[in-house]
């Protein structure tokens, strides 16, 4: 029947022009409108599939004076929205881990990187899906304080800093343009973490704006070009795959409606827990993560990631008495006299930790023994543990204040006009940040090296790429940290080894005496003869 | 050369019945294919068992994964034949093992050997080895065999453990066994190696194991 259509078409006179244009719509659809119309946006991750077009949309064609302006026009039809985003971490930057019971969030814990946002709330929540959180006196209850575009925009023109200062001036514009999230959009904060381009993650930067095959096989923006949401599924404004609580091992398998916790944030979810060809290699998946041989480097893209952070060294003044920088040849910043030196680092091999998807923070709140590497976050879990996998992490290093009298981590006042970054005073900054912070100080401060836990789960490389067996498979391998697991190729019982070699040289002592006995004496009994 | 050894007798046999056979036919086809093919292996299976094991590198791990797990089915799937061919053919009655002679040859093997006494036991057909070689090959064959495949399939299967009912085993145990069991076959393999060349010339023992026809001593 379409056939016929279509040969009765070709045989009417028509122009070639006409023909040309059939014939180009038909391959089109023939091979694959899907792939053009993926790539239409690549640079921000999104297919575009939307049903509404929000630049017709009444409410949204007029001047924006502020971003809450623009937060109560969206309000006006996404009734629900706030109040959903009210739940999330975006807005609450804070958590309750049920296992431990420590109340985490960005609100409570201590890096070592930035160290912490208490008392310098005003410059971190740069990074809050909100507007005007300046201070301990921020109303969480507020509807139109919820920042809709930084994670809506799609013109890529939208700068929340820029909107601070009063510099933005095509609100409307970008409220026009809204629609779903995008690795730009989750980048702006995520890609930048710990105060610049791949500090902070070392699996997550600048490079997946568009990344290619070889950074991240899912994201390649001429590829799947996945978006961040395509994995971390979201309901109600509530992203899954939180690294407060992991999901460290999925027993789930595929998630298919009717049986799925909601949530492809792991990559079982889709690939379920014995994906490969070769089963020798599936029967890995109760112990290993996928991301452990999958992931094998990671700051893979087109930057470093910060290694090292010694805060210990900040505050030198150049020849004029001002703070400087310096930089190393790739163009990273090795020293600043605000923050003390750094390491970057490419490329880089991941550590390995059993991990059952629970962290145990040191609080500013907990005591610690100074002498040792203070463990900021540790993760839980051991090889008897069945939730646990062994993961892959970047293990940030570095030394950062502490209270010597307390034993406890310091908060250190560093933004705004009285910061640190500005005085270049420790004690006036500790004891601002301590007091902000509601915690005890008692005046003496010193410099304790700290380590903190990122679990790897992005920069998937191409299959080809992953580890091969000798890497784990060998007596320095990679996993030779990892406990409570005889892995074959590391593990040995020495006595044994040692024990049945020294009985393989007796027996071949015993035999070849033996034979040696049989030469002289058939020689002698021959010469006897 | 079997035949001109039969026809040649030396001198001082020659008192013997002339009608005495010189040889007999004691490895059949079969069994020999199954020795050699079971050597080789075994061999392959050592070499790649104890590169796996990170005693050195060689193949590769992961090829000498794929080499050992791929010999060890073979050897199987041989072992299925072996068992059957005895079985059927009755030839597993040359492992019913015995304390006749036991003691000579203990001791033939300890001090005559060196001053030239004849080997206490003379092969037969119907029992082709000397009561001591029967015992270590039914060693061989009851205790070294089935630790190194039990442990061997264990390993291979160690994801189906719990679903087994063996969700108390580790693998370290597993791994003791199984090195334990090559460490013992490779001490086997240096003493069967070494005790192929006591016959009556060195060879005769790994000729007739090729041929199948064993020279006997006059």
């Amino acid at each position: 029947m379409e056939a016929k259509k279509l040969c009765k078409f070709l045989k009417t006179p028509a122009t070639s022009a006409r023909k040309i244009l059939a014939a180009v719509i038909g391959m089109v659809l023939i091979f694959g409108a899907g792939p053009l119309m993926a790539k239409s946006d690549t640079a921000t991750g999104q297919v575009k599939t939307s049903t509404a077009d929000h630049g017709q949309f009444e409410s949204l064609q007029k001047e924006f004076t502020s971003g809450p302006d623009v937060t109560k026009a969206c309000l006006e039809c996404h009734t629900e929205a706030a109040k959903q985003v009210h739940k999330t971490k975006h807005w609450t930057w804070e958590y309750k881990n049920e296992d431990t019971g420590q109340l985490l969030g960005k609100r409570n814990v201590i890096n070592n990187f930035c160290i912490s946002t208490q008392s310098n709330i005003g410059s971190c929540s740069s990074c809050h899906a909100g507007y005007g959180w300046k201070d301990d006196s921020y109303d969480f209850t507020v509807e139109e304080n919820v920042d809709c575009l930084v994670c809506h925009d799609t013109t890529g023109v939208y700068d929340k800093k820029r909107l601070d200062a009063g510099k933005t001036s095509n609100l409307d514009k970008i409220a026009q343009s809204v629609g779903r999230t995008s690795r730009t959009t989750c980048g702006a904060c995520h890609f930048k973490g710990g105060g610049g381009k791949a500090v902070k993650h070392g699996d997550l930067d600048p490079s997946f704006d568009a990344p290619d095959t070889f950074i991240d096989v899912h994201m390649d923006a001429d590829g799947l070009n996945f978006s961040c949401s395509t994995c971390h599924t979201t309901d109600a404004h509530m992203v899954s795959g939180s690294r407060y609580a992991s999901k460290a091992r999925d027993v789930g398998g595929i998630d298919v409606p009717g049986k799925s916790d909601g949530s492809r944030a792991t990559c079982v979810s889709c690939h379920g827990d014995r994906p490969m060809k070769n089963e020798k290699l599936n029967d890995h998946t109760d112990r290993v993560a996928c991301q452990t041989c999958h992931i094998p480097h990671f700051a893979r893209g087109d930057y470093a990631s910060k290694m090292w952070w010694d805060w210990s060294t900040a505050g030198k003044m150049d020849a004029n008495g001002k703070p400087y920088s310096e930089f190393d040849q790739a163009g990273n910043e090795i020293y600043n006299s605000k923050k003390g030196d750094f390491v970057w680092q490419r490329d880089v091999v991941p550590e390995y930790r059993w991990f059952n998807g629970s962290v145990l923070y040191t609080l500013p709140s907990d005591k610690f023994d100074p002498e040792k590497v203070v463990e900021i976050n540790r993760f839980l879990g051991d090889a008897n543990d069945p939730k646990a996998l062994i993961w892959p992490i970047k293990l940030m290093r570095g030394k950062q204040p502490y209270d010597v009298v307390n034993k406890t981590l310091a908060i250190p006042h560093t933004t705004g006009e009285d910061g640190y970054w500005k005085k270049f005073n420790w004690q006036d900054a500790l004891t601002k940040g301590m007091a902000a912070a509601d915690l005890p100080y008692s005046g003496e401060y010193g410099f304790v090296e700290t380590n903190m836990s990122w679990a790897m789960a992005h920069m998937v490389a191409p299959a080809k790429e992953s580890l091969n067996c000798i890497d784990c498979h060998a007596q320095d391998g990679r996993l030779s940290s990892i406990e409570g697991i005889y892995i074959p190729g590391r593990d040995s019982f020495p006595w044994l080894d040692y024990g049945a070699i020294a009985m393989l040289i007796l027996t071949a002592l015993g035999v070849g005496g033996h034979g040696a006995l049989r030469f002289f004496f058939n020689r002698r009994n021959s010469h006897v003869k | 050369m079997t035949a001109t050894t039969t026809t040649t007798a030396p001198a001082d046999t020659s008192t013997q019945a002339p009608s005495a056979p010189t040889r007999i036919y004691i490895f059949k086809g079969f069994e020999r294919f199954w020795h050699w093919a079971q050597a080789l292996l075994i061999m392959v299976m050592a070499l790649t068992g104890f590169e796996i094991h990170g005693t050195y590198a060689l193949f590769g791990f992961e090829d000498a994964v794929f080499l050992h797990t791929t010999t060890a089915w073979v050897l199987i799937g041989l072992w299925v034949f072996a068992i059957f061919w005895h079985l059927t053919t009755g030839e597993w009655r040359h492992y019913i093992p015995t304390l006749d002679k036991l003691m000579a040859v203990a001791k033939f093997y300890a001090f005559g050997i060196f001053k030239g006494e004849h080997h206490p036991y003379k092969p037969t057909q119907q029992r082709k080895h000397n009561p001591l070689q029967l015992l270590a090959y039914l060693g061989f064959k009851l205790a070294m065999a089935p630790a190194i495949w039990i442990s061997g399939l264990l390993y291979l299967y160690y994801n189906d453990w719990a679903a087994w009912g063996l969700g108390w085993l580790e693998l370290w145990m597993i791994a003791l066994v199984h090195t334990a069991a090559a460490f013992a076959l490779l001490i086997f393999l240096v003493g069967h190696v070494y005790l192929t060349t006591t016959g009556h010339t060195p060879f005769a023992h790994i000729k007739a194991m090729i041929t199948g026809w064993e020279e006997l001593e006059d």
